[in-house]
C-alpha cells in the first residue's frame, strides 16, 4: 500500500516547480483580476529576463557541482564600464562589446584559478566579487549615473512586438537549453558533474569543460547587467547586489542540484527565475507591505527545496532494488 | 600484440613495479593475478594511459607504445574497465558509450541522435543486453553497467580489453553472461587481460597466467602449467599449507559446551533441531523470527548462538546484505522480531544495538565502513568513543583510549610500520579491512555481522581475518559471515544458512557442507516450482 501511494505521489514532485509556478499564478490570478493581463504577464517577463539570464548561467557552473558567487559583481563592472564608455560619447555597439569582453575577461579570471591553480571555486569567486565590486566602486568613484535615453531603448523597445529584453532572454535560454541537451560539449558537463575524477578517466577534458562554464556564466552575467542596467536607467553603488543569490535561488526552484550533474535551464531555471518574479510582481499588485517579499519568496523557496529532498528520498527509495516480486494486490 | 619491457614504476621512493616483462599475443586472453598492493593496478594503469612508467616501455604490434592519457590508450584500441566501473548514472546508455567521441549531425556540433541509437542498439545486442539506449545508468544493476562497459571497449573498436575484477559486484549469473561474453570476444580474436583474485575463474578463461609480486613477476606461463596452489605459493611468496585456519576449540567444544549447535551435531546429530529450550535460552546471542519487508525479506528466521560462525550463502541480491541491515535497525522491518540475548530489539535504533553489543561490518569498507582521510587511530576509537568519556563533564580520557587503540591493534595484527596518526586510506585494504574489524572489537561486540569481510583484500591478510573471526567466536562471541565465495563459507563457518529471493532455502551442518547443495539451494527460482 506504501508503495502504490508512493508512486501517485511521485509525479506531483517530480513537476513540483512547475506545480508550485501554476499554484502561485493561480492564487495571485484569483487574488487580482489585473494579475492575468496581458500587459501584467509580459511585465513579469521583462523583469525576469535579466536575473533569468545571469541564472542560465549560473546552471551551467552548478551543473558542474561548482559555484560562481561573482555575477553580481560582474553585472556591476559591466554597467559601470557601460555607463562611462556611454557618457564618454562611445558608440552604443562598442559599449556592448566591451561589456561582453569585461564579462568574458571575469569569467576567465575566474577559470584560471579555479582550473589552474585547483583552488575552490566558492573561494575563488568571492574573492572576485570583492575583486570586482571594488573596481567598480572605484571606476565609478561611487557616484550614481544616470544613462541616456539611447541606451534604455534596450529596455523598451520591441521587435515584432515583442520586448527586446524578452527576446534577448529567449535566445539565450534556447542557445544554452541546445548546449546542454544536444551538444556534446553539454552533455559532457553533465558528466564532469556526476564524477570530476571519472570524466578525466574516460578522457574528457575536464579543464576546458570546468574553463567554459566560468565563461559562460561571466558572459551571461555581463548579459544579464546589460539587461538590468537598461530597464533601471542609472548605475548606483549597490547594482547588481546579491544577484549571485537570485540566481542560485532561481536554479534551485527549478530543481538543479548544487552538488552537480543535475538540472536543466528549461523548464527548470527559467520557471524558477519567472516565478520569483512572479511573486514579486503578485504582491506589488496586491499592495503588500514590500518588506514582506523577502520573507514570502523564501517561503516559497523553502518549500521548493523540501519537495526536492522529498523527491530525491522517495526516488532512492524506489530505485532501491527488489529482491522479491510480492504478489500484485 | 603488447608487450611489456622492463617497466618500473615508484610512487614517493617506494618501489610498486620492478623491471615487468611479459607479452600479450593477439587474440590471447591473459591472467593477471596478484596480492593487492602487488603491483597489478599500476601496471594497468601504465596500458591505459594513466600514468607514466619511469623506465622501461612498451610495444604495441612491435611498435613503441607510450600513451599520453586515457584518450591516447583508446585511440591505441586499448580499453580499460576499471573496477569502480567509470560510468555516469546521470547519463543514458548510448550516451556513456559515446561519451567523448558523438556521432555529430554532418558539420554541425549537434549530438546525431539517431545514428547514436542505432549504433548503440547494435553494440548492446554484441553484449546480449536487451534494453533501450536511452535508459539512463542509475537504473541498471551492476551486471548490466559492466556489459555497457564492454560495449563501450567494442565502440572504440578495442584490441586489447583490461578487466580489472569485473566480477567483483556480480552475481553468479551475470559473471556466467559476463564469461561467455568474453569467450565469444576471444572468438573474434580479441585480446584481453583479466584481472581477479577468483583463481578458478582466471584458470578457466586464460590463455596465460602472469603472477606479480611486490612489483616483480614471479610467473609467465601458460594456463596449463599453473594449479590455483601454484599461484597462491607464487603470489605470497610462501607455501600456504592451507587457506582456512583450523578452529582451536571446535573440536573440545563438546567439553566446554559453547555452541549448542555444536553439542547437537556431536551428540545426536539426528535431532539437531528438536532442541532443548532451556540450552537454547542460554546459548542463542541473536535470534531473528518470522522478519519480513515486502519486496526484501519474506519469514526469516534463525539463531546464532554464542561461539558459533555462522555463514550466510546466496547470490548477490539474494537479500543477504538487506537481512544484515535490517538485524542492524538500519533498515525497516514491517514484521517479524530481532532478539539480542533473549529481549526484542524491536523499535530499537542502531545505536541502541550497539550499546546492547551488536556490531556491524558493511559490505562496502570504504564508502560506509572508514573515514578514509581521518587516522586510524581515530577511526579505531570511533564506536567506543563514549566509553572512554569520564564523568563529570565527559571528557574524553586520551591516556586510556591510546591503551585501547594500541592493545587492539596488536589483537589484530595491523601491521606495525603505520603510524596512529596515519591517514586510513594509506592502508591496504586487508589493513583497512582490520580497522574496520578492531573498531568494532573495542565496543565488545557480543555478536557481529559481517559482510563480505574479505572483499577484495589479498590471500595473505584473508587468513589472518580468518583467524580473528574464529578468536571472536572462541572468546564466546556470535559471528554471522555473509560472503558471496561458497568455499570461504565452508573454511570457516560451523553452520550455512543459503538465502534466494529474500528468503533462507536451505540450512547445512559442517559436516553435511556442500557446495553444489548450497549452489543449489541459492539458485533457487521461485518463479519456476
Amino acid at each position: 500500500m506504501t508503495a502504490a501511494r508512493t508512486h501517485r505521489l511521485l509525479p506531483a514532485l517530480n513537476h513540483a516547480s512547475m506545480i508550485l509556478f501554476a499554484a502561485v499564478l493561480a492564487v495571485f490570478g484569483f487574488l487580482s483580476p489585473k494579475f492575468f493581463t496581458i500587459p501584467n504577464l509580459t511585465n513579469i517577463l521583462v523583469q525576469s529576463s535579466s536575473t533569468a539570464i545571469v541564472a542560465i548561467g549560473m546552471t551551467f557552473v552548478l551543473l558542474t557541482a561548482g559555484v560562481d558567487l561573482s555575477v553580481g559583481a560582474i553585472m556591476f563592472v559591466a554597467a559601470a564600464v557601460a555607463g562611462k564608455m556611454v557618457l564618454g560619447g562611445a558608440p552604443l555597439w562598442l559599449a556592448l562589446l566591451v561589456i561582453l569582453l569585461v564579462g568574458l575577461t571575469f569569467g576567465a579570471i575566474n577559470a584560471f584559478f579555479i582550473v589552474r591553480l585547483r583552488i575552490i571555486a566558492f573561494i575563488v569567486t568571492l574573492a572576485t566579487l570583492y575583486l570586482g565590486r571594488g573596481f567598480a566602486l572605484w571606476f565609478t568613484e561611487t557616484r550614481a549615473m544616470n544613462l541616456p535615453p539611447g541606451f534604455l531603448a534596450i529596455g523598451t523597445d520591441t521587435l515584432l512586438g515583442i520586448p527586446l529584453p524578452v527576446l534577448i532572454f529567449a535566445v539565450v535560454l534556447t542557445v544554452a537549453h541546445v548546449v546542454l541537451t544536444c551538444t556534446p560539449f553539454g552533455r559532457q558537463i553533465y558528466a564532469v558533474g556526476q564524477d570530476v575524477e571519472g570524466a578525466r578517466k574516460a578522457g574528457i577534458n575536464t579543464g576546458r569543460i570546468l574553463a567554459a562554464v566560468y565563461l559562460i556564466s561571466g558572459f551571461c552575467a555581463a548579459v544579464g547587467g546589460i539587461l538590468a542596467l537598461a530597464q533601471l536607467g542609472a548605475v548606483s553603488p549597490t547594482f547588481g547586489t546579491n544577484k549571485e543569490f537570485a540566481a542560485i535561488a532561481a536554479a534551485a526552484l527549478g530543481g538543479t542540484s548544487l552538488f552537480g550533474g543535475r538540472g536543466h535551464v528549461f523548464p527548470g531555471t527559467v520557471l524558477g527565475a519567472v516565478l520569483i518574479q512572479s511573486i514579486e510582481n503578485g504582491l506589488v499588485i496586491l499592495n503588500a507591505d514590500p518588506y514582506l517579499y523577502p520573507l514570502i519568496t523564501s517561503g516559497i523557496i523553502f518549500l521548493a527545496v523540501l519537495t526536492d529532498s522529498l523527491r530525491s528520498a522517495l526516488l532512492a527509495k524506489l530505485a532501491q532494488r527488489k529482491i522479491r516480486v510480492e504478489e500484485a494486490r | 600484440m603488447i608487450e611489456f619491457r622492463t617497466i618500473s614504476k615508484s610512487f614517493s621512493g617506494v618501489r610498486v613495479l620492478r623491471d615487468a616483462n611479459f607479452a600479450v599475443p593477439s587474440g590471447h586472453t591473459l591472467g593477471l593475478v596478484g596480492e593487492n598492493g602487488a603491483g597489478k593496478s599500476t601496471l594497468m594503469n601504465i596500458l591505459g594511459g594513466n600514468l607514466p612508467p619511469d623506465a622501461g616501455q612498451m610495444l604495441l604490434n612491435g611498435q613503441l607504445y607510450a600513451p599520453r592519457n586515457p584518450h591516447d590508450a583508446a585511440r591505441h584500441g586499448i580499453a580499460f574497465i576499471h573496477q569502480e566501473l567509470n560510468l555516469f548514472a546521470n547519463l543514458s546508455i548510448a550516451e556513456n558509450i559515446f561519451l567523448t567521441a558523438f556521432p555529430r549531425r554532418g558539420r554541425l556540433p549537434f549530438i546525431g541522435r539517431a545514428e547514436m541509437r542505432k549504433k548503440t542498439v547494435a553494440l548492446l545486442e554484441q553484449v546480449s543486453l536487451k534494453l533501450s539506449p536511452d535508459t539512463l545508468i542509475e537504473r541498471l544493476s551492476a551486471g548490466e553497467r559492466q556489459l555497457v562497459e564492454i560495449a563501450k571497449a567494442l565502440s572504440i573498436d578495442a584490441r586489447l580489453i583490461i578487466l580489472d575484477e569485473p566480477t567483483t559486484s556480480l552475481s553468479a549469473r551475470e559473471a556466467e553472461i559476463l564469461f561467455a561474453l568474453m569467450g565469444r570476444l576471444r572468438a573474434r580474436g580479441l585480446s584481453m587481460i583479466f584481472i581477479s583474485h577468483t583463481l578458478g575463474d582466471v584458470r578457466r578463461l586464460c590463455d596465460d597466467i602472469v603472477v606479480l609480486r611486490d612489483g616483480e613477476v614471479v610467473g609467465a606461463a601458460p594456463c596449463a602449467e599453473f594449479t590455483p596452489e601454484r599461484m597462491i605459493t607464487l603470489m605470497v611468496g610462501r607455501s600456504l599449507n592451507q587457506l582456512y585456519p583450523a578452529r582451536k576449540q571446535r573440536k573440545d567444544a563438546q567439553h566446554s559446551g559453547v555452541s549448542a549447535e555444536r553439542r547437537h551435531r556431536e551428540c545426536a546429530p539426528n535431532t539437531a533441531l528438536s532442541r532443548d529450550a532451556a540450552t537454547e535460552q542460554n546459548l542463542i546471542i541473536l535470534e531473528a523470527r518470522h522478519l519480513t519487508q515486502p519486496g526484501i525479506i519474506r519469514d526469516v528466521s534463525f539463531s546464532l548462538a554464542r561461539g558459533e560462525v555462522l555463514g550466510v550463502s546466496g547470490l548477490m541480491g539474494a537479500g543477504r546484505s538487506e537481512l544484515a541491515r535490517i538485524l542492524f535497525g538500519l533498515d525497516p522491518c514491517e514484521g517479524g522480531e530481532v532478539f539480542l540475548d533473549g529481549v526484542s530489539l524491536t523499535r530499537t535504533t542502531p545505536r541502541r544495538r550497539i550499546e546492547r553489543g551488536l556490531a556491524f561490518l558493511t559490505e562496502n569498507r570504504r564508502a560506509e565502513g572508514l573515514c578514509l582521510e581521518a587516522a586510524i587511530a581515530d577511526n579505531l576509537a570511533l564506536v567506543s568513543l563514549r566509553q572512554q568519556a569520564r564523568p563529570p563533564l565527559g571528557l574524553l580520557d586520551f591516556a586510556a583510549l591510546r591503551r585501547a587503540v594500541g592493545s587492539i591493534r596488536e589483537a589484530v595484527r595491523l601491521t606495525p610500520t603505520a603510524r596512529d596518526g596515519q591517514a586510513v586510506k594509506t592502508l591496504s585494504g586487508g589493513n583497512q579491512q582490520k580497522v574496520v574489524l578492531a573498531k568494532w572489537l573495542l565496543a565488545k561486540p557480543r555478536a557481529l555481522i559481517l559482510d563480505e569481510p574479505t572483499r577484495g583484500i589479498d590471500v595473505g591478510a584473508r587468513f589472518e581475518i580468518y583467524q580473528l573471526i574464529h578468536e571472536l567466536a572462541d572468546g564466546g562471541a556470535g559471528v554471522l559471515v555473509i560472503s558471496s565465495e561458497i568455499e570461504e563459507l565452508i573454511g570457516i563457518c560451523d553452520r550455512i544458512l543459503v538465502m534466494s529471493h529474500g528468503e533462507i532455502r536451505d540450512e547445512l551442518k559442517r559436516e553435511t557442507f556442500d557446495r553444489e547443495r548450497i549452489l543449489r539451494a541459492a539458485l533457487h527460482d521461485p518463479m519456476k516450482p
